[in-house]
């Protein structure tokens, strides 16, 4: 099992790491960041395979990956 | 679980300067890598432009300086030349590196200067508010060419194949950053760009063919879709040159 972790701090909600994940994994969840954006979040039941897709793609550096 | 992906040490503990989604954040987090992976964060110098990129500056946990408008190959050259075992990385947009900076970029490629340019190329203006870039494409809107660019206003500069035409460089590759295979492929590049300069082998240039939602007025997956559909197929990628043979 895998698993990323979101520092949902930097998170911009651009979606650019949902378009990057092969597992359909993210999506944009109801929690709201001080800087007004809709952080992105695991769904419930994803299998995330730790591929990294997601971590490349985001220009945050806010997507962190475990396996 | 072991963690294999982690946010690089040479990024500030901040986010960066950019609009969501764009490119420009993924290129200074693959160099702040980089500067992680090679130990380089104390003798790191990022010359930055003026323009989006020069928003590095909330970025890079390094030394940086940001320079004239399109002189930050003449301001690394001087860094360069006067530390040289600094590493020395210049990052450019195409407004500033393909127009205003035309002159300074073709002379520090064609002395051979040993520096790593990165040249963020995503057709626009971006800082100023969307104004027609040299790299525009034919057709493209801009605030300055509303009904789209034509070919009375030239036709989009590609910068690889000019630099290409000098005997000095080293190393020129152009990249897209649109896909995680991609950004990867430039991780890939702009490490070469490194080695190269710190085996003091000459000018290496990589140009990342990247995207500007803001101006281009859509969102950062229409970006995307937009480069694949039209930019990358204006701008080729690949290898022009490595080991300074055309
Ligand atoms: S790519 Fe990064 S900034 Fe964009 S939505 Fe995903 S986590 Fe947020
Ligand atoms: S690591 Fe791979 S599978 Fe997991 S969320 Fe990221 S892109 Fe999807």
């Amino acid at each position: 099992m895998a698993k990323v972790e979101i520092r949902s701090e930097f998170c911009k909600s651009c979606k650019l790491c949902i378009m990057a994940c092969p597992k359909d994994v993210l999506a944009v969840g109801s929690k709201v960041n001080a800087a007004g954006y809709e952080v992105v979040e695991m769904k419930e039941g994803a299998e995330c395979i730790g591929c990294a897709s997601c971590a490349v793609m985001c220009p945050e550096a806010a997507i962190e990956v475990y396996k | 679980m072991e963690k294999i992906y982690s946010r690089p040490k040479a990024l500030q503990n901040r986010a960066t300067g950019y609009c969501p989604g764009c490119l420009h954040g993924t290129t200074v987090k693959i160099i702040a890598e980089l500067i992680d992976e090679f130990g380089i964060q104390d003798s790191t110098v990022a010359v930055l432009p003026i323009g989006c990129s020069a928003l590095d500056c909330w970025s890079f946990e390094t030394d940086m300086i940001i320079s004239l408008h399109g002189r930050a190959p003449a301001t690394a050259t001087g860094i360069k030349r006067n530390a040289p075992e600094k590493t020395v990385i210049v990052i450019q947009g195409d407004g500033d590196l393909a127009s205003i900076g035309l002159a300074e970029i073709m002379h520090a490629a064609n002395r051979g200067e040993n520096l790593t340019v990165i040249f963020m190329n995503n057709g626009i203006f971006g800082m100023t508010g969307g104004q027609m870039a040299p790299t525009t494409l034919i057709g493209q809107k801009a605030t300055t060419a509303q009904g789209g660019r034509t070919e009375a206003h030239g036709y989009p500069m590609h910068m690889c194949e000019i630099l290409n035409e000098l005997k000095a460089p080293y190393y020129i590759q152009r990249c897209a950053m649109d896909s995680p295979a991609h950004v990867r492929e430039a991780k890939k590049a702009i490490r070469k760009g490194l080695e190269n300069q710190m085996n003091g082998k000459g000018f290496s240039f990589i140009e990342l063919m990247s995207n500007c939602p803001t101006n281009w007025s859509m969102s950062a997956e229409k970006s995307i879709e937009y480069m694949r559909e039209y930019t990358l197929k204006e701008f080729q990628i690949g290898v022009y040159r490595d080991g300074g043979e055309k």
